[in-house]
């Protein structure tokens, strides 16, 4: 056996593999080899490191350097400089935007800096394919101190006093659902872990099964433990591969280990874990939409009560958590309720995961304690807006949440303040924009797709988001009526009282929220028929202004001649032409044509 | 695995395999300039990690370094114990290596025949 000096991990989340890293890794193979190096340094594929606007990541230890956009041209001089000569490869290592400061080493990057690791701790540290670096890190040792240590009371117990509340959107305390699903008598229960990440651009749940699977089928098996269930689902959509493939090695591994199966750690207690692939329909993350997934049937949801903690898959009571749920419990039970009620606020515990995407500079995902202001994240570890432009909104809580505005920069993020300032935790994708975001462009798309994915089983939902849909389009066509405004929020009230579920329930959130916060620009597109941000095509018109020489250049590029004007003459556009192509203005050589 | 007992055991074996990315311990640090490489580094590297497999040392960290300007005394190596002075050897061939490791690092007695250099632990 060699000693192993070094460790090269290779970000290996789907954010760095679609950027290159399956190539930078074989390249570091190949470099290893021919630098006969291959025996002394350790090549390691992680979990997503949440920096993914970097990637694709390499991190060398011992050292802890950290590498950006690495890509395969660069592995032959990392391989040389730094693990044969050990000189570090400055070019490659992060810069803070703000000072231009290079930085060499991982924990000292403005990103993490104000990050609280919990549920993240081993993403992008660990190989999730291999159980034994889990192990290593303490990886299953709650399961092992719930089994053989503590009653199923003192696990449901620890869980309600640690305050954990439901990370996929609700915010329902776990450890309240875990006491029902417990309470109900049956011969048969389930646990089913809710991996069906819908809203668009939330990532979160993803990248913990990606870089730390492992801890979501100990979480779950805790779970089985507490509320007397001897089997689990992963309902995951099957968009996903790079997660199924991991959840398969991890469930493989963890019962060869002994870690799943039957009678683990000689407790008597039997847990086995089925993963299920979901055809990537929104409404299965809905709790009984999934489960009548699992059970073959159209993913629809039914009227609750009764819940699934009485009746859930085939009628037994079931206990549905989502993805960071259970990667919160292993912690739990290992270092206790009291410690993990530290972080966060009175009312919401612990962390939470968010995806930062949007006009931001540092795309990703970030692990902060509940509490933190919302400037804090997108300032302080989300780097700021792209391009020196200035913040306009910020997106919480997916196609079920709401846009909040600057005046709402220092809430503190937590469960309840998000609710009473219109928008939700929900599962933590932020979407940020900038001033060129029209607001009820913005509506128009998170309906849009709601609409798309509305399962059609409800009136309100079905025929109701369709016809708030139709008042919105016509608005950023420039054809809204006096009226539209009262008209949406009639129908949004309406729907969200009587939906069936939460998407229909939630579905009028981001229409509600941005009437709130930016009335003024839904009143300019009805009254003034102009869009404030410049973003609504069909209503924008482009203005030949003082500065036209007189090239004739626009006149040739218009497609529909729509401008005139002699030669050495100001140009003009007749507006009732224009098609609002925009050619004029990408070619005019003094710049002398805007939009407005 | 049958019980929280083997999980431990488990736990512990392979905790060291990690160790790198957790913790440092003693470093040794080896001058990799071209002036050391020339001088035979790698072949003095090639017998550290050898040394270091053989007595199991996992938790002992080898760096590189670059050039420091004694290029005559090359192969330079450093020994740094937590809290303690940092001990540069000069001319270390291969063969020394052992005595290195035995003596300094293991037990803590600098090989003194050997040292070109010391930089005090501030």
């Amino acid at each position: 056996m060699q000693h192993i000096r070094a460790h090269v991990l290779v970000c290996g989340g789907t954010a760095c593999k679609s950027s290159g890293s399956q190539k930078v890794r074989d390249a570091f193979a190949r470099y290893l080899e021919e630098y006969k190096l291959q025996d002394e340094v350790m090549l390691v594929e992680t979990g997503c490191h949440g920096f993914c606007e970097h990637g694709p990541l390499v991190i060398v230890y011992p050292e802890g350097t950290f590498y950006c956009r690495v890509t395969a041209d660069d592995v032959k001089e990392i391989v040389e400089q730094h693990l044969y000569k050990g000189r570090i490869v400055e070019r490659l290592l992060y810069r803070e935007p703000l000072t231009q400061e290079q930085v060499p080493n991982y924990d000292e990057i403005g990103f993490y800096k104000k990050q609280h690791r919990i549920v993240l701790a081993n993403c992008g540290e660990i190989d999730p394919e291999n159980v034994g670096e889990y192990i290593a890190v303490g990886g299953y040792e709650a399961l092992g101190k719930a089994l053989t240590q503590m009653s199923p009371e003192q696990v449901v117990e620890e869980v309600k006093k640690s305050g954990l509340r439901g990370r996929g959107g609700g915010g329902f305390p776990t450890g309240l659902k875990w006491q029902f699903a417990k309470a109900s008598v049956s011969d048969k229960k389930y646990v089913i872990c809710n991996a069906d990440e819908g809203d668009p651009g939330a990532f979160m749940d993803r990248s913990v099964l990606e870089g730390d699977p492992h801890r979501v089928l100990e979480g779950m098996a805790i779970c089985g433990y507490a509320i007397g269930a001897d089997e689990g689902y992963i309902y995951v959509r099957a968009e996903y591969p790079l997660a199924i493939k991991r959840l398969r090695v991890a469930i493989a591994q963890a019962e060869e280990a002994g870690l799943l199966g039957r009678n683990i750690f000689g407790s008597g207690f039997d847990f086995t874990i089925h993963i299920k692939e979901g055809a990537g329909a929104f409404v299965c993350g809905e709790e009984t939409a999934l489960m009548a997934s699992i059970e073959g049937k159209r993913g629809m949801p039914r009227p609750r009560p009764p819940f699934p903690a009485v009746s859930g898959l085939w009628g037994k009571p079931t206990n549905i958590n989502n993805v960071e749920t259970f990667a919160n419990v292993a912690q739990i039970i290992n270092n206790g309720a009291e410690w993990y009620s530290r972080f966060g606020t009175e009312k919401s515990k612990g962390t939470k995961v968010f995806a930062l995407t949007g006009k931001i500079n540092n795309t990703g995902l970030a692990e902060v304690p509940m509490g933190i202001t919302m400037r804090e994240i997108i300032y302080d570890i989300g780097g700021g807006i792209t391009n020196g432009k200035k913040f306009k909104a910020v997106q919480i809580g997916g196609p079920s949440g709401g846009c909040l505005p600057e005046s709402m920069l220092d809430l503190p993020v937590d469960y309840d303040s998000l609710i009473a300032a219109g928008a939700m935790m929900g599962s933590g994708g932020l979407v940020v924009m900038d001033e060129d975001t029209c607001m009820v462009d913005v509506a128009k798309f998170f309906l849009t797709f709601t609409q798309s994915e509305s399962c059609g089983k409800c009136t309100p939902c079905r025929e109701g988001t369709k016809r708030m849909l139709e008042i919105l389009t016509r608005i950023t066509e420039g054809e809204g009526r006096e009226g539209d405004i009262e008209l949406l929020e009639s129908l949004a009230e309406n729907i969200k009282a009587t939906a069936l579920c939460g998407l229909g329930q939630s579905a009028p959130n981001p229409v509600l929220s941005t009437l709130r916060y930016f009335r003024h620009e839904y009143e300019e597109h009805i009254k003034n028929k102009r869009c404030p941000a410049g973003a609504c095509e069909k209503m924008l018109s482009y203005i030949i202004g003082d500065d036209c020489k007189g090239c004739t250049k626009c006149a040739r590029n218009c497609p529909v001649q729509a401008i005139s004007g002699a030669v050495k003459q100001k140009h003009v556009i007749d507006q009732s032409k224009c098609i609002k192509c925009g050619a004029c203005m990408a070619g005019c050589p003094f710049k002398a044509i805007t939009k407005g | 695995m049958k019980s929280l007992a083997d999980l431990h055991a488990l736990r512990d074996k392979l905790k060291s395999d990690l160790k790198l990315r957790k913790e440092s311990g003693t470093k040794i640090i080896i001058g990799m300039g071209t002036c050391g490489i020339a001088a035979g580094a790698r072949e003095v590297m090639a017998a550290v990690l050898d040394e270091l497999a053989r007595r199991h040392l996992t938790d002992v960290q080898v760096q590189q370094t670059g050039c420091i300007g004694m290029c005559d005394k090359e192969v330079l190596l450093d020994v740094l114990r937590p809290g303690e002075a940092r001990i540069t050897y000069g001319n270390v061939k291969p063969e020394d290596v052992s005595k290195i490791i035995a003596n300094h690092v293991v037990n803590g007695n600098i090989v003194e025949e050997m040292v070109v250099g010391k930089i005090e632990n501030k």
